[in-house]
């Protein structure tokens, strides 16, 4: 299976606000709230590390099975990335956002 | 003698303009018509929010003519080499923040004036942390409440229920200013269908309240997603720029943080203020 490598996009707007990370796309104002597990995908997302770490880690954080939460982290992403607030790409991405989220 | 003649002819050609300071939230916008019954109209319209004295930092020419008045067209609000383009089927305009001059052209009618400045305060208050926002607000014992929902959530009944010692404010558009650690609402002569202008005044907000339809009087606690997502979804905002964008939602999850959001159900009789204090 290729590799997939994840970064946030810069035209976007997020906070975590009570316990929530919260983010907006910049270009079509679409508003998403995140729960624990998308918030470490999210958080983990610095073009640099591939997706199959990400979820390795989630699965270690909060006891997942593997096929599951690849299935999941990869609808996740996926949606994201159609709004611009992800950028996927089967290389690491050399200049992802630096900072992308306010107050983590 | 040939240049008396000239002069003469100057001056009898001569075209007065007129000039109207609207003053909301704190912010004065001088309108410069040469249209004298124009002039006029914005004086009653805006009775209360035209300032004699304030110095105004906007101005803008307002050409009144046959320019059109369908508002069917879609709103287009965007940027461009750092002017501003505003554009509807009714009117027309270009404004440059940073020199603070602009124009309108419009046919003499009060919508589009009124949709015009809408737009610029929303830009004006979205670089200063502050918003308008589809809601109610009123002042009780110093303190400004905010009452907000989309067309039906109950702005206008709660406005019309407000007991005498209440301010109001708005029923339909409020003007919210960074304050601080804290927010102002404003008056505005943005009116619903209670059809009244608020009072030109304003004091720090203490509570905002998202109304719902109801069995009975009762307010409850929102999570704070919740009320940011309903607070983006009231807030007026026009502009296509991503950068603006970033900025509401930084106002938006601002004002969360520091001002109590509650979900009000409410009947419709005025014991509804008995919660509200």
């Amino acid at each position: 299976m290729t590799e997939r490598y994840i970064a946030r996009s810069s035209a976007i707007a997020a906070r975590m606000l009570g316990g929530e990370m919260m983010i907006m796309s910049a270009v079509d104002s679409t508003f998403f709230t995140l729960n624990e597990v998308a918030t470490i995908i999210w958080q983990s997302a610095d073009g640099r590390t591939s997706l199959s770490e990400i979820i390795e880690k989630v699965c270690r954080e909060f006891e997942v099975e593997p096929d599951s939460a690849r299935r999941d982290a990869e609808q996740f992403v996926d949606e994201l990335s159609r709004h611009g607030i992800l950028l996927i790409s089967d290389k690491p991405i050399d200049n992802p956002s630096t900072r992308p989220t306010e107050a983590l | 003698m040939e240049c008396q003649q000239i002069r003469r002819n100057e001056l009898s050609t001569a075209i007065q303009t007129h000039e109207v300071a609207i003053e909301i939230g704190g912010i004065p916008v001088l309108l410069r018509t040469e249209d004298a019954s124009f002039r006029d109209l914005l004086e009653n319209r805006y009775a209360g929010f035209v300032s004699r004295t304030a110095r105004p930092k906007f101005e803008f020419d307002v050409d009144v003519g046959p320019h059109g008045a369908s508002t069917d067209e879609d709103l287009q609000v965007k940027i461009q080499a750092g002017k501003w383009l505003l554009r509807r089927g009714d009117f027309n305009s270009e404004w440059d923040p940073r020199a603070g001059k602009g124009w309108i052209r419009q046919s003499a009618n009060p919508y589009s004036i009124d949709s015009v400045l809408r737009i610029v305060h929303s830009l004006i208050l979205a670089r200063e942390g502050g918003f308008l926002v589809h809601s109610a607000s009123a002042i009780r014992t110093g303190r400004a409440f905010l009452f907000s929902g989309l067309s039906g959530a109950g702005k206008t009944t709660i406005s019309r229920l407000a007991p005498s010692d209440v301010t109001l404010l708005t029923d339909e558009i409020s003007y919210v200013r960074r304050d601080g650690e804290g927010y102002r609402a404003c008056g505005t002569p943005f009116a619903g269908e209670l059809a009244r202008l608020g009072e030109n005044c304003s004091a720090p907000v203490a509570t905002l309240f998202f109304l719902e339809q109801g069995p009975k009087n009762q307010i409850r606690p929102i999570s704070s997603a919740d009320a940011v997502r309903r607070l983006l979804r009231n807030i007026l905002f026009f502009a296509d720029d991503p950068d603006l964008v970033k900025l509401v939602f930084r106002s938006a999850l601002d004002f969360v943080t520091l001002v109590p959001v509650r979900r009000m159900t409410f009947l419709p009789d005025e014991r509804v203020w008995e919660l509200v204090d």
